[in-house]
């Protein structure tokens, strides 16, 4: 055991100032998370209820198992768009008997549920992981279909759907569509490619062309029932596998098809004999500076997410800017990079390159804590070959195969968000916590450089610089960018899977590296060339 | 010398009389019935004979084949227990006829006392003084009781409040005493809703001793059947005691009475005595005499068999006991039997001997064991002894209340709050008791129940815990639902949450969550912490905390959509057996109308039409057993067809 020590002191007026600085970011999260749970708003979700039907909450619930835990994600999709926060699909990753599963869920309160841009990347991202983490997939299905006014943004990429449904088929990972209302045109290729089918009686509605657009194209009269309805899939057209006689049993059938999935992980769970951290986790709410300019040592994260605050450092002496090392979270062993000092210098980048490329040789799945300004320029620094050394570690963490689990604390700035495995280099999980940002660098250096160039640009032309317009554009640009490197806007856009409250790391890390090891984790046995 | 008793009974009783077989070093042989065939009361037994079938009229009740059974066993003596044949005067003869030992009454004494109206007759003529036989009642006679001359143990009973009822009444008993007895001969006498029933033990041998061996209040009783017993009757004036004992006395000197024997009385406010009728056989009831002699009665029994002298008079009592009757039944449906697995029964009892200066558990029935329709539902009988009656009844209610008792509904709870009635502990006994003080004794502890059913949802949470946290939700929307079933019908519904802050469960803002896991659950009320452990067998679940047990029964979350009953069926409300059937398919039915009788622990129970319509299914035919819930019939409403 190397058990971290700690220098935090929960009585520390700074302490103090950072725990109510992040108190009010949560709350200001808390608030945003409350948009995506209202759904429709409530005259929408009355008028659901009236029909007697459930929220797309209360069927996830009804579908996994009690008492077991469900991580939703990206639930600020749309956020800072013209479309409701949460994009009209609940998706997460939860326990149906004794399985782990992506589950996704339309909220018809929301425009019928009708698919926006927003929603869906969202449902891509949720297919997306069940791909890569060999997860069973099952969609609870009411949706008015496209968004048509936004359908150019929706229609050609739309398609990726039905073909991931097909792709997860192909790879042996089980599709199960639950059909509880609307799914039809495009959406009828939903169940149309999901191994398994259960349509709700007398809800589900599925077929290609509805009555009014079947009278068009052949003049045939024909109701909703008999072109779509679940008795006729089930009895005649064969669609339906399972005929549900209300949204419960449709929910009871729908656990049924995956206990017979006979579905075996291959890896282990969390272990119940993982000691938890020695530190409280409520502690995590104080590291942070409100100021990302003030540094912090990572290790007292690490020391509050970890089994037992436990963890060996890798070559604690060179490039300390980076802390890299050994320990476990919930008996996973995990290999973690964390930014120490914001600055990532040559030998910060050949450490976490030779780090990464550890981790790949014992297939042990790596942590990113980030809170970096990217790599360090300079006269000195570019002649000493930082661009070769970040490319190295770019290198590393592009090939690398084993899962990579990203976790924005505070700043993730420049180059160094990729170094550190940003959401292009995609890694199985990205979370940000509310104290995070990320943009390709500061907002008062991005405004800095600008009035910078600007100012050169005035000097070549001979023109006399404004320095009024000057001060008013670099505010300008500082506010915008300041906004859009913030985490809910960053949420919005799908570039995290979600903004989490830093006491939750360690359960959320916990479920994703339960939820990675329903595939196999194997590490990478070779990588671009390095530039040595 | 008996060397091989054979007992011609089941349960408790015979487990009773096998103990005192084992002390006296006498071998034991059982009989049981096919669902008994795994029963305590046989494993127990040296040696073990079939009586094949189920019904007691197929077993315990056919006297030729337990004669047969105790010569082919090599059994030289045969104690007949109480109830089934113990007051058969054709079954002693038997017996003696084959050449055994009875250990019991000379069957002439059994047959004098065999019917109640000869009985009064007799014990008049001997100066005890009777309530006379009404041969035309009036009005002034009010309020009744109509019994079956040949009756016991309640059957054919009823209480009569108007004329008008009578003759209807007369005529129900005279059925159900035809049924019972055999005989249906029924009388009628004043009933006397104040009185109290005290009853004189009596051992008498075959050289003229005739003991009253102290005597017994059984005053509380439901439907005519004792449920808490206790000896001395409290608050006797001496000049009352002394002369009903004397009354006892004569009436078995009168039929030349040999062995044990009960003279029941009607005590009324004023101190008058009534005889209401001798019980020929060793009672229910007997441990808590000798629990204040220190006698064995039922070695006592077997010496008097032999033929042994009993001593010039009986020992001084010393103290109180109190015994609780435990039944498999639900006080709060009229008391209607219940049947099924019985997951656990334990009681902790320090003493098991008949002299036991503390708790004495005499059950017939164990862990795991099973309880079914066919017999008596008395499951145990609990006596606590102590110097004075407060101290008893303390003991008493105690020992029954953390009893740990998982499975059908029992009389449990009704028994303890009876104990600790303050009606009870001031020693206000009356026939009526149990009747009168309904309503404190039945009332349900809403409040209990809510956090039994809490306590059962998280002792779940935490069978069902993995290392992450329970429950964990990173966007809430609402908290994790169980309904749980209660007892009394009722729906329990526990809405929670486990968050960071601790438990947030709906209804109850004060609790805390201490600690849980599968079996047991630590609240923490306000200041106050309990701890609640929870047993469960699949989907029942039993809450047990020091104030009582809470039965909870797991509502799936999901129903069974082949299993919905259709509107307008029928299901059997108590395991019973069909006894007769009052309609036929296509008949038109009006609501409230008998459609079946089922009978069921000595009670004929009417199954009636919901509704008026026609009756378009009936599954029921004479002499069928079905269990609870069991359809028995469809009523389709007259508006639907």
């Amino acid at each position: 055991m190397t058990v971290l020590p700690t220098r935090v002191d929960p009585a520390a007026p700074d302490h103090a100032e950072h725990r109510a600085a992040m108190l009010d970011k949560l709350a200001a999260l808390d608030a945003e998370h409350a948009k995506a749970l209202a759904g429709g708003g409530p005259k929408y979700v009355e008028r659901h209820r009236a029909r007697g039907k459930l929220l797309p909450r209360e069927r996830i619930e009804l579908l996994i198992d009690e008492d077991s835990p469900f991580l939703e994600l990206s639930p600020l999709a749309a956020w800072g768009s013209d479309y409701p926060v949460g994009a009209a699909l609940v998706t997460g990753i939860g326990v149906v008997e004794g399985v782990e599963c992506v589950i996704t869920a339309n909220d018809p309160t929301v425009r019928g549920g009708a698919s926006n841009p927003w929603t869906l990347r969202k449902a891509l991202r949720a297919n997306e992981i069940a791909l890569d983490n060999r997860l069973p997939l099952v969609n609870l299905v009411e949706s008015g279909g496209a968004d048509l006014p936004s359908q150019k943004e929706i229609f050609i990429p739309g398609g990726a759907l039905f073909r991931d449904l097909t792709r997860l088929s192909a790879a042996g990972i089980p599709t199960v569509a639950v059909v509880f209302g609307n799914s039809t045109a495009g959406g009828a290729y939903v169940p149309g490619m999901s191994d398994h089918t259960v349509l709700v009686k007398e809800r589900a509605k599925v077929f290609l062309g509805g009555p009014p657009l079947v009278k068009m194209a052949t003049g045939e009269e024909a109701d909703d029932e008999s072109l779509g309805g679940a008795e006729m899939h089930a009895r005649t057209s064969g669609l339906a596998d399972h005929f549900a006689v209300d949204e419960a049993d449709a929910l009871r059938l729908a656990r049924r098809i995956v206990a017979r999935l006979d579905h075996r992980k291959p890896g282990p769970g969390p272990d119940a004999s993982a000691e938890p951290p020695k530190y409280a986790e409520e502690e995590l709410l104080g590291i942070v500076p409100g100021d990302l300019k003030v540094p912090f040592d990572p290790r007292e994260v690490i020391a509050r997410i970890v089994d037992g605050s436990d963890f060996d450092e890798f070559k604690p002496l060179y490039g300390p800017s980076l802390a890299t090392g050994w320990a476990r979270l919930h008996g996973y062993p995990v290999g973690i990079l964390a930014n120490a000092q914001g600055v990532l210098f040559s030998a910060e980048s050949q450490k976490a390159a030779q780090f990464i490329q550890l981790a790949n040789q014992r297939n042990t799945p790596l942590l990113f804590l980030h809170n970096t300004t990217g790599y360090m320029v300079g006269k000195d620094y570019e002649q000493g070959g930082i661009i070769k050394h970040g490319a190295m570690m770019i290198n590393a963490v592009s090939n690398s195969t084993v899962p990579h689990l990203s976790v924005l604390m505070g700043a993730s700035y420049g180059a160094g968000h990729y170094g550190m495995c940003g959401r292009a280099y995609e890694p199985r999980f990205l979370f940000a916590w509310p104290s995070a940002k990320s943009a390709v660098m500061g907002p008062q250096q991005l405004a800095g450089v600008l009035s910078i160039v600007a100012r050169q640009s005035a000097a070549a032309k001979g023109r006399p610089y404004d320095e009024d317009a000057d001060a008013a554009i670099r505010a300008m640009v500082e506010q915008q960018i300041e906004a859009e490197s913030l985490p809910a806007f960053l949420s919005g856009r799908l570039y995290d899977d979600g903004v989490i409250d830093p006491r939750d790391t360690r359960t959320v890390l916990g479920l994703c590296l339960s939820a990675i090891h329903n595939a196999p984790v194997e590490g990478a046995r070779g990588y671009g060339v390095f530039r040595m | 010398m008996i060397t091989n008793l054979l007992v011609a009974n089941r349960g408790e009783i015979a487990r009773r009389v096998f103990r005192t077989c084992r002390a006296l070093g006498v071998a034991t042989t059982a009989v049981h019935s096919d669902p008994d065939a795994g029963a305590p009361h046989v494993r127990e037994a040296d040696a073990a004979v079939r009586l094949p079938g189920a019904a007691p009229a197929e077993t315990y009740l056919r006297g030729d084949l337990i004669v047969r059974a105790a010569l082919d066993a090599g059994a030289d003596a045969v104690h007949p227990g109480y109830g089934f044949l113990s007051e058969d005067a054709g079954f002693a003869q038997a017996v003696l006829d084959a050449g055994l030992v009875w250990v019991g009454p000379p069957p002439a004494a059994i047959c004098a006392m065999g019917s109640k109206t000869a009985a009064k007759r007799l014990m008049a003529q001997a100066g005890v003084p009777v309530l006379d036989a009404l041969a035309q009642p009036t009005e002034a006679d009010l309020p009744l009781l109509v019994k079956a001359a040949a009756g016991g143990g309640g059957r054919g009973m009823r209480v009569v409040r108007s004329l008008a009822e009578l003759p209807g009444e007369i005529e129900a008993a005279k059925a159900e005493a035809a049924k019972a007895f055999g005989s249906d001969e029924v009388f009628c006498e004043r009933y006397l809703p104040t009185g109290r029933h005290v009853e004189v033990q009596l051992m008498a041998d075959a050289h003229g001793t005739v003991w009253a061996v102290g005597d017994r209040d059984c005053s509380l009783q439901r439907r005519h059947q004792k449920v808490i017993e206790e000896a001395p009757a409290p608050g006797l004036p001496d000049a009352v005691r002394t002369a009903l004992h004397g009354a006892a006395v004569a009436a078995a000197r009168a039929i030349g009475y040999v062995g044990a024997g009960t003279a029941e009385f009607l005590l009324a406010e004023d101190g008058r005595f009534h005889f209401l009728e001798m019980n020929t056989r060793l009672q229910v009831e007997h441990p808590v005499t000798e629990a204040v002699t220190g006698l064995d009665l039922v070695a006592l029994q077997l010496a008097v068999a032999e033929g042994e002298k009993l001593s010039a008079a009986p020992p001084p009592t010393n103290g109180c006991a109190i015994e609780a009757r435990l039944y498999a039944e639900d006080p709060a449906h009229d008391h209607r039997p219940a049947t099924g697995t019985l997951h656990r029964f334990e009681l902790t009892v320090p003493h098991q001997e008949f002299d036991g200066r503390g708790l004495r558990l005499d059950s017939g029935v164990e862990s795991g064991g099973t309880i079914t329709p066919h017999y008596d539902a008395m499951l145990a009988k609990v006596i606590a002894w102590a110097p004075t009656r407060a101290a008893a009844a303390r003991r008493l209610a105690d020992a029954v209340a953390r009893a740990r008792l998982h499975g059908p509904t029992t009389n449990r709870e009704l028994l303890v709050r009876a104990l600790r009635h303050p009606a009870f502990l001031e020693g206000r006994l009356h026939t009526g008791f149990l009747a009168e003080h309904a309503a404190d004794l039945t009332a349900p502890d809403d409040k209990g129940a809510a956090r039994a059913a809490l306590a059962a949802a998280l002792a779940d949470a935490a069978e069902r815990r993995t290392p992450l946290p329970s429950g964990w939700r990173n966007l809430p929307s609402q908290p994790q639902v169980k309904r749980y079933r209660t007892s009394d019908g009722g729906e329990s519904q526990v809405r929670y949450r486990l968050t960071r802050q601790g438990l947030q469960a709906d209804g109850h803002p004060d609790t805390e969550l201490v600690e849980h896991t599968p079996e047991s659950v630590a609240l923490r009320h306000g200041t106050i912490r309990r701890t609640y452990r929870v047993a469960r067998y699949g989907t029942e679940v039993f809450v047990e905390t020091s104030d009582g047990t809470t039965a909870l029964t797991a509502v799936p979350r999901f129903a069974d959509p082949t299993a919905q009953a259709e509107p307008g069926a029928l299901l059997a409300p108590m395991p019973g057996t069909v006894s007769r059937v009052a309609a036929a398919v296509g008949d038109a039915v009006t609501a409230g109308q008998p459609l079946l009788f089922l009978e069921a622990m000595k009670m004929e129970h009417r199954v009636v039409a919901p509704a008026d319509g026609t009756l378009v299914e009936l599954l029921a035919t004479p002499g069928r057993q079905v269990e609870l819930g069991t359809l028995l019939a469809v009523v389709k409403p007259s508006q639907e067809v």
